[in-house]
């Protein structure tokens, strides 16, 4: 037998000491969709599983690969298996009263609409050019009103100092430094796709807070 | 004038999917905001721009 786990009261008061009983109660009762469980999406979930979001739904198609442990938050044990699947049980670990629905899926544009029904904001955490524009098109095509997060920009190692967040139009947010491109050849690393997802997990939580300046 | 990503440019009349090819802009990498609307993708080719618009042009880099 492990240890007793804390009772979901005391859970959640230990929460609410850090963050404030008002804000906590925001974080709990929202719902969030994280786009994308790789280096961006399984840090960002981990943030805000600790924060005590309520609800998460995670979507990602993919299986957990050596090639993620530089940065991502998966384990050797958890090798081949599938991100929603691996992922849920690390954040299980975390926070055992955070509602998290997992779906595998390789999101396309006809995914989108229904998708997203009931997200307080939705997050785009996904690794290629081409599938962040669809999404965050999509999205914006289909959730006018739902802030959306998201990274664009935390390639190589230049200073973290040029990863920052701005908002464009209405709900989207953008976090990264804009420019840097793995495309380039420049390398994925640790502390600066950290940097970066710990800039959109910022976001969401002042977003749920009600501070919607970037 | 037109603003686009904060620069005021001389481009009244212009149809916006010329605009964006000729500046190097690839439409499966981007997302355009104009006046704080999307864009949608299928219309790139039938928007003109005009006098007084904010354009804002999203340009995704891969990485994640």
């Amino acid at each position: 037998m492990g240890p007793l786990l804390p009772t979901r009261e005391e859970f959640y008061a230990a929460l609410a000491e850090r963050h404030g009983a008002e804000r906590q109660a925001r974080f709990q009762a929202a719902k969030v969709a994280i786009c994308g469980l790789g280096g961006l999406g399984s840090n960002i979930a981990v943030m805000l599983a600790r924060a005590g979001v309520g609800e998460l739904f995670l979507l990602d198609f993919d299986r957990v690969d050596m090639s993620n442990l530089n940065r991502q938050q998966y384990f050797v044990e958890q090798l081949g298996m599938l991100k929603t699947q691996a992922l849920p049980e690390t954040l299980a670990r975390i926070n055992p009263y955070c509602e998290v629905t997992a779906r595998t899926l390789k999101i396309t544009e006809g995914h989108i609409p229904g998708l997203f029904d009931g997200c307080a904001v939705i997050c785009e955490a996904f690794d290629k050019a081409e599938a962040k524009a669809m999404l965050v098109q999509g999205v914006l095509e289909n959730y006018p009103t739902t802030p959306l997060v998201s990274g664009v920009g935390m390639a190589g190692l230049d200073s973290a100092n040029l990863i920052r967040t701005r908002r464009v139009g209405r709900t989207l947010y953008l976090c990264g430094d804009g420019v840097s491109e793995v495309a380039d050849g420049l390398p994925l690393v640790s502390s600066r796709v950290a940097a970066c997802a710990a800039h959109e997990a910022t976001m969401i939580l002042r977003i749920l807070a009600g501070d919607l300046e970037p | 004038m037109v603003t686009i990503n904060g620069e005021k440019l001389p481009l009244d009349g212009m149809n916006l999917l010329d605009w964006l090819t000729g500046h190097g802009y690839d439409p499966k990498r981007i997302a355009v905001e104009r006046n704080e609307e999307i864009v949608p993708k299928a219309q790139y080719g039938e928007t003109v721009l005009r006098d007084g618009d904010v354009i804002e042009i999203v340009n995704f880099v891969g990485g994640g």
